[in-house]
């Protein structure tokens, strides 16, 4: 019977495979919770769908009793019962009961979630940072660091991280399903909210989680991803000292990569900086700062991050992202091929990361 | 029938429905303009799934697949599902009550005409430039950026078809509290006409707000103002509200009559009367109270405060236990009753799990803190499609069986009717089951693709083959109407043999003055009380008198067709290129021409008497039984 005990792992297999596969990516996935803010939401998810399959195993099972046990079977007519005021009272005052179980956990969520008084406090030493979601990329900017990157989010592992999001153009929504639910980026006011990121959870993640915009913002909504790299903390102030002491835009190396820094002076800069320390104001950073650009893992937020990617992106924007506001504010026709090789090795080797 | 045109020609038979003011024709116009409005969504939807089935695909673009989505939806709540619902409304409650016709029945005619007018003049954004592009939602910060006309289609175009069916809602009000035959007490009603009822007062205290909501963004986009335009000191979060507060509602406008049609179905082929009568009733006023208690619970990710989402929180969770009540009085009418399982029946009995499965994800989201991971996510697009499909439309499809002989005297074949029910359930549960387990794994919803290696591959494609499902259990439906149309076997009063209410006993279909003697009440489910004291026909309230009947009328069509012209007027006078207010002079003169064809249509018809017109005494005894009362 060899090949039944074959079948079984087979069969073994498949359904593990499927139940894993049920439970999404640990990058993405709301059931994989990397996080306290995950955790405490995916526990009331637990606790409400408990208490909703129960609901639904007792409906199930009057449900098919009834049409199984009384179908039809002869003409005669039964006795016309006007209702029950015990069996009302009944499924009243339980749903009420169960309600009463999820609304307390609910409620003391929803204030904890929502506490951001350490924020607020003069020197306190949380790491803060300043979202601003644009179409269709995002800013971050840590106002106590002094620094501006944007499209990669670095935050240190194990300790709480307080957000302030806004949104420059139309709304959009933050949202890291691995490590917590989504705040909507007005564009009337800042909201405020804070995340954890658990180290073992980013490990297995591999430190990179995605973020995702979850509000309708356009043609390209479904592109709007950005990244999220959760470090340890030594980590984090490493980067963050290493984004504070560039301090000039970095010269290029190569003579190829200065020749690259010529057009990008010449066409990009006037939307795209490369100085993490940048005091200019919200109103003039109109695109993705790229002091980083090399450092990053994707072009655009959805594309692998290569170089020859990065040419099928700076020739044709609109393709990749449709309705982008970059598409049309340069004339990349005029580049020859080595012109563009050239822009593509100084943008590749933007990195404050060795 | 000597109203059905069958020896009339063509000609006179459009001209018959473009004027009539008989609530039971209206009832067919409703059903054949809302079923045309389904189909059309229903190939959005099918675009939607296609564009889906696997990762990067390219078979429409980011563009325009946010003008379908946006289209699918407002076209499948505002153009489908409303209008059908009205159709059963308009062919059914006014014999429910045992009323001549609904109290005003030049309003119910100009409801039906601005409702077309309104949903017809949405849909030729297509042809004009691109359809709306923000969602059915139409936020205001994204709608203010959309770039050409689609979004004023939009505005202008709901805010026609809303007209409609503000009247049509206040119609049924005031038909249901003044036109009740003699001894039809409101604790007599039956559930149908109780849902109506209340799905009614939501409207009027619903759409009101969409009015205005609309209305404003109108004239911040055509007319230069400022009302959520943040820049000139706009707000979006009052649009977010505005449009929830109409939006909430609006879910229990539709689910309520759904309730209703299943609260008709099942004491009929349980063949006993509805368990817990009254707190049916009870359940169903609490939840059209508490629908307007919980807007905000469409906003918890908004960034409204702790406060504030507690308190939604809470209060949205209230709504599940009349919901419970209604499930658990259904289940209980069946126990104990001798069931027979007709195509109607089906959709009832399945209806139970599949909405029961939608609640109860309502309930998880009333969880404010777990709703930020679920709130524009696949979950919910999961959850409210188990709502509204495994409610509404399964309700549209029940009635459409139940009440098709009541309606157009023959029956539509069970055979094929029990092929689109199996086909349809499967094909829903497959669509959508799925689409629970897509959100949890982080994806959003209205994006136009996703990228490979997210883990969504699998699930997106199984949703994918559960729409065609649907779509083939459609066709099948409409083969079934073709078929039963062209046979056109004729059923007497009574085709299920179980009706209980006062429109079974009442020739199918009813005459066009409804029942020759207005009826007596003489208890919940009047009709079946007579039948089992061994009576063919209901007990007469009056004796045979002469009945007065209103005119058929072309003014509603043209009030409607007015609107319809000027509202092209009012978005062409917009200079898009120079954003200028007023700028194209034949936009305005067309706006105007529009506007005078409306109000000379309502000064004729102000300063026109009309009497309407008597049927005799002697005429009616000439008829044969079929209309007796």
């Amino acid at each position: 019977m060899k090949w039944l005990s074959k079948w079984r792992q087979i069969l073994f297999l498949s359904v593990m495979t499927f139940v894993l596969a049920g439970c999404g990516k640990p990058f993405l996935s709301t059931l994989q919770p990397a996080g306290e803010v995950a955790k405490t939401q995916y526990d009331l998810m637990l606790l409400s769908t408990a208490i909703m399959v129960g609901v639904i195993i007792v409906v199930v099972l009057i449900f098919l009793y009834v049409i199984f046990k009384f179908r039809r079977k002869d003409d005669i007519i039964p006795k016309q019962v006007e209702g029950s005021h015990k069996l009302e009272i009944i499924w009243t005052i339980i749903p009420i009961l169960l309600l009463v179980v999820l609304a307390i956990p609910t409620v003391a969520a929803t204030f904890d979630l929502a506490d951001t008084a350490e924020m607020e406090k003069e020197n306190s030493d949380a790491v803060v940072v300043n979202v601003r979601a644009s179409l269709y990329w995002w800013e971050f900017e840590y106002p106590n660091e002094k620094i501006v990157t944007s499209q990669e989010l670095v935050v240190p592992t194990d300790e709480k991280v307080y957000f302030n999001l806004k949104a420059s153009d139309v709304k959009h929504s933050f949202w890291v399903p691995a490590v917590g639910g989504k705040i909507d980026t007005n564009v009337d006011n800042t909201n405020k909210f804070w995340l954890e990121f658990d180290s073992q959870k980013a490990a297995e993640a591999g430190n990179l989680f995605y973020g995702k915009c979850a509000e309708l913002c356009g043609p390209s909504h479904a592109l709007m991803d950005f990244k999220v790299k959760a470090v340890s903390r030594a980590e984090y102030d490493g980067w963050v000292g290493d984004m504070q002491s560039v301090t000039e835009p970095k010269q290029a190396k190569t003579a190829s990569a200065q020749q690259g820094q010529e057009i990008y002076n010449a066409s990009c800069i006037g939307c795209h900086a490369v100085t993490p320390t940048n005091s200019s104001p919200e109103a003039a950073r109109i695109a993705p700062n790229l002091s980083n650009f090399g450092d990053r893992t994707t072009i655009a937020g959805v594309l692998e991050h290569n170089e020859e990617n990065l040419k099928k992106w700076l020739q044709d924007p609109e393709t990749y992202k449709p309705g982008n506001k970059m598409t049309g504010q340069y004339k990349i026709e005029e580049l020859d091929e080595q012109e563009l090789n050239s822009l593509t090795e100084y943008l590749m080797n933007l990195k404050t990361q060795e | 029938m000597s109203t059905y045109a069958q020896q009339k020609g063509l000609g006179a038979f459009l001209w018959d429905y473009l004027t009539t003011v008989d609530h039971k024709k209206i009832a067919h116009l409703y059903l054949i303009a809302g079923a045309l409005f389904f189909v059309i969504g229903g190939l959005e939807a099918m675009i939607i799934r296609v564009q889906l089935i696997q990762p990067d695909s390219n078979f429409v673009s980011a563009g325009l697949y946010n003008e379908i989505i946006t289209m699918h939806g407002t076209t499948m709540i505002f153009l489908a599902a409303t209008p059908l619902l009205f159709a059963f409304m308009n062919a059914i409650v006014p014999l429910q009550i045992g009323a001549r016709d609904v109290a005003f029945p030049f309003i119910n005619s100009l409801g039906f005409w601005l409702f077309l007018a309104g949903g017809l003049f949405l849909n030729c954004s297509w042809f004009l430039g691109g359809a709306p592009d923000a969602g059915w939602t139409s936020y205001a910060s994204l709608s203010l950026e959309s770039p050409g006309h689609g979004i004023d289609f939009y505005t202008i175009g709901l805010q026609i078809s809303g007209f409609g069916t503000l009247m049509s809602g206040i119609n049924f009000l005031v038909t249901i509290i003044n036109m009740r035959a003699p001894g039809m007490t409101f604790m007599r009603m039956p559930l149908f006409t109780w849902t109506t009822f209340v799905a009614s007062t939501l409207i009027l205290f619903a759409f009101t707000p969409l009015a205005v909501g609309l209305f404003l963004l109108t004239f911040d986009r055509l007319f230069g103002a400022n009302f959520f335009d943040v820049a000139g000191g706009g707000n979006t979060i009052i649009y977010e509200h505005i449009f929830w507060i109409f939006g909430h509602p609006e879910v229990y406008i539709l689910i309520l009559p759904a309730f209703g049609i299943f609260s008709e179905i099942f004491p009929t082929f349980a063949r006993k009367r509805l368990f817990g009568y009254s707190s049916m009733v009870f359940a169903t006023m609490l939840i059209g109270f508490f629908g307007f208690m919980v807007w905000a619970h469409h906003m918890f990710t908004t960034g409204l405060g702790p406060i504030a989402n507690a308190i939604f929180a809470v209060a949205t969770m209230a709504i599940a236990v009349p919901t419970g009540i209604k499930i658990f009085n259904w289940l209980f009418t069946m126990w104990g009753g001798s069931v027979k399982f007709t195509t109607p029946m089906l959709y009832a009995v399945a209806f139970i799990p599949s909405f029961v499965m939608g609640g109860v994800t309502g309930v998880m989201q009333a969880a404010a803190p777990a709703d930020y991971q679920y709130h524009d996510s696949y979950f919910i697009v999961a959850h409210f499609h188990y709502v509204i499909v495994g409610g509404v439309v399964l309700a549209l499809l029940a009635a459409t069986h139940f009440y098709w002989p009541k309606m157009f005297g023959t029956m539509l074949s069970e055979k094929l009717g029990k092929v689109t029910f199996w086909l349809f359930l499967i094909g829903f549960h497959l669509t959508f089951f799925v689409q629970h387990f897509l959100g949890l794994m982080g994806m959003p919803r209205r994006v136009f693709t996703f990228l490979p290696d997210q883990g969504w591959e699998t699930a997106n494609l199984i949703s994918t083959i559960g729409a065609f499902v649907m779509a083939v259990a459609v066709i099948v439906l409409l083969i079934n109407v073709i078929i039963t149309s062209v046979k056109n076997e004729k059923v007497g009063n009574d085709p299920w043999e179980d009706g209980r209410t006062l429109e079974w006993a009442i020739s199918s279909p009813p005459p066009f003055y409804n029942f020759k003697q207005t009826p007596l009440v003489r208890g919940l489910d009047t009709y079946w009380i007579e039948k089992m004291e061994g009576k063919k026909g209901l007990t007469p309230a009056e004796p045979l008198g002469d009945i007065h009947m209103p005119n058929s009328s072309f003014t509603p069509f043209m009030i409607s067709l007015g609107l319809f012209i000027a509202a092209f007027g009012a978005i062409y006078q917009y200079d898009l290129k120079t954003d200028d207010v007023f700028a194209n002079q034949a936009g305005i003169i067309v706006f105007i021409i529009g506007l005078l064809i409306t109000f000379g249509s309502m000064i004729f018809r102000s300063v026109k008497d009309d009497h309407g017109f008597h049927i005799h005494k002697e005429d009616l005894q000439d008829e044969d039984k079929g209309g007796k009362a």
